[in-house]
């Protein structure tokens, strides 16, 4: 209690003395996961929030200083955990800018694919945690079992089904093998039911749409004001969408709509993510559709990306590379620079500044998390609604403690 | 996308020649702490980079050929033209402060605390500059160089609170 009464110790305090506080976590079935609010109530009415994070920090960013750029993606895949194969791409596609490497056309087709499953992924838990939260439980258990089902698709691919790992840098860890691409069509031929059935179930649903239209209102230009990006910002009317306006992998080839909305409240922002799931499917679909032939890895000769077990013992191009990535005083032949690179990641912007130091270590991994970014606007989404609101905003928010305090 | 030559015209006609470099397709601007503000300023309001997408910060302690210890990185863009320019301040102690940019862009509030939380910049004029991720009490900065990856010995002689104390 005691750092609560000094973060409320505010001069307004003794004339508001007929004010509530309520701690709102750290352990809460809401919250989904480990963060704090300080409420503090009128009555009923939230006056204003503060949030109080760093639970879960677990120093991903010290980490990634110590760990090699091939290492790093274990540690991005439990940043955000919902859509762990989003982070690696972004990582990776992060070091591959920084290293000037160009990724072969079968590998950024396959990586759009897993990136847009993750997607899907991503909006099926907020959406249907969402749905829990307001009392729609049928709705959660409809979203959970699709889930399942990508969380399948990526057992088959990479032999781990929360935290696949699934990048390398310059290629992937493995091709598709033609059992995950059955899956996935498996997939997208039933995922489409089960998805107007959810839109069936709360669309249209009083005490859903109750609960969350006009809830948590934010403008477009506090959204842009405030940094928010991704489904939250798109739902207030910025129709900014790194796919479309920086493409990067596949997108350019693909055809797709940006998804917007122009409310901002709770209800544009689940509306949102249930029309870029019927997006993101179209992006599988054609992508899968016209997955280029040939290798996922660029060549041997590069020597940037770590070679299969066949390369390694029968050429000796193959065992050389070998050598020279996994040894530690080798490595990646890296600038002495500093770069950006985002993707349009499930929950808005993604993106890692690394900066090289000539070793096969980043000198410094910064991620720009959205679920940071995101959570800061809470305070302001709240003041004003009742207590029973929180929930609400908290679940069309997305907020990931993991990828918070990383 | 690289930022449009009437960004790099703009900030020449008022701050004279500025370092600016370009690095895969990617426009970055060297700015002295005093200028910090205005070049900001102009940025946000005249050539319209209405999103702060990012704050960070690097330490140099160990960087090969580094003359300055903290470089600081605004990673700005702009929802109608998708520009983006990073602009860069480099800082050395005692001196590690630099005003807020809280006034020009909301989003700068949590960026700065954590920045000010991992490696102790200070930000002038920030409404609430506390520590965000680590604990109040907690008195070095975990992202600095100088900081080692296991810790300092905090997580062993972390203070217990009984109940009857809470």
């Amino acid at each position: 209690m005691a750092t609560a009464t000094s973060i409320l110790d505010r001069p307004q305090q003794s004339e508001q003395d007929y004010l509530w506080t309520l701690n709102f976590g750290p352990q809460h079935p809401a919250t989904h996961t480990t963060l704090r609010l300080v409420l503090k109530l009128d009555g009923e009415r939230v006056v204003d929030a503060l949030p109080d994070i760093g639970f879960l920090h677990s120093g991903f960013e010290k980490l990634g200083e110590h760990l090699d750029y091939n290492q790093y993606v274990t540690i991005t895949d439990r940043m955000n955990y919902i859509s762990p194969v989003a982070n690696g791409v972004a990582w990776h596609g992060a070091v591959e800018r920084l290293l000037g490497i160009e990724i072969t056309a079968r590998c950024k087709y396959i990586r759009t694919i897993v990136t847009e499953l993750a997607r899907i992924s991503d909006h099926l838990l907020c959406t249907g945690a969402m749905g829990l939260d307001t009392g729609a439980f049928t709705f959660f258990l409809y979203a959970f079992y699709q889930r399942e089902v990508i969380y399948d698709i990526f057992e088959t691919l990479s032999g781990q089904r929360f935290h696949p790992s699934y990048t390398r840098v310059g290629g992937l860890f493995h091709d598709f093998t033609p059992l995950v691409i059955d899956k996935i069509r498996t997939f997208l031929k039933n995922f489409p039911k089960t998805l107007e059935d959810m839109e069936r179930l709360l669309n249209r649903n009083r005490i859903f749409v109750d609960r969350t239209k006009g809830v948590g209102v934010l403008s477009k230009n506090d959204a842009t004001n405030m940094s928010a990006t991704g489904p939250i910002a798109r739902a207030s009317g910025v129709t900014r969408d790194l796919r479309k306006d920086e493409p990067y992998l596949a997108y350019a080839d693909l055809d797709f709509q940006v998804c917007c909305a122009t409310a901002g409240d709770c209800f544009a922002r689940y509306y949102v993510r249930m029309a870029e799931m019927r997006e993101s499917l179209r992006i599988i679909h054609q992508a899968l559709e016209n997955l280029p032939a040939g290798p996922i890895n660029i060549g041997v000769d590069e020597r940037t990306t770590l070679p299969t077990k066949q390369q390694v013992y029968q050429t000796i191009e193959g065992t050389i590379t070998h050598f020279e990535l996994v040894m530690l005083n080798r490595g990646f032949t890296v600038p002495s620079e500093e770069s950006y690179a985002a993707i349009e990641s499930p929950n808005g912007e993604l993106g890692f500044y690394v900066a090289g130091d000539g070793s096969n270590i980043a000198y410094r991994a910064r991620c720009r998390p959205p679920s940071f970014i995101h959570f800061a606007l809470f305070p302001q989404l709240i003041r004003g609604h009742t207590l029973s609101d929180v929930v609400a905003v908290l679940g069309s928010l997305n907020i990931i403690a993991a990828e918070l305090d990383r | 996308m690289p930022a449009a030559t009437e960004t790099l015209d703009a900030l020449k006609a008022k701050f004279g020649e500025l370092p600016v470099s370009e690095f895969r397709g990617q426009t970055r601007v060297v700015v002295t702490k005093d200028n910090l503000a205005d070049v900001m300023r102009l940025l946000r309001e005249v050539r319209g980079f209405d999103l702060l997408v990012d704050v960070t910060c690097v330490d140099y302690l160990n960087y090969r050929d580094a003359r300055n210890r903290f470089g600081l990185v605004y990673l700005l863009a702009s929802t109608d033209s998708n520009e983006r320019i990073t602009v860069r301040v480099f800082l050395n102690e005692p001196d590690l402060a630099v005003p807020t940019m809280c006034d020009l862009w909301h989003g700068a509030d949590w960026l700065e605390r954590e920045a000010f939380d991992m490696f102790g910049i200070r930000f002038d004029g920030h409404p609430d500059l506390r520590r965000i991720l680590m604990p109040e009490e907690f008195s070095a900065f975990p992202l600095r160089k100088d900081y080692p990856m296991q810790g300092r010995g905090e997580r062993h002689n972390f203070p217990v609170i009984t109940r009857s104390e809470a």
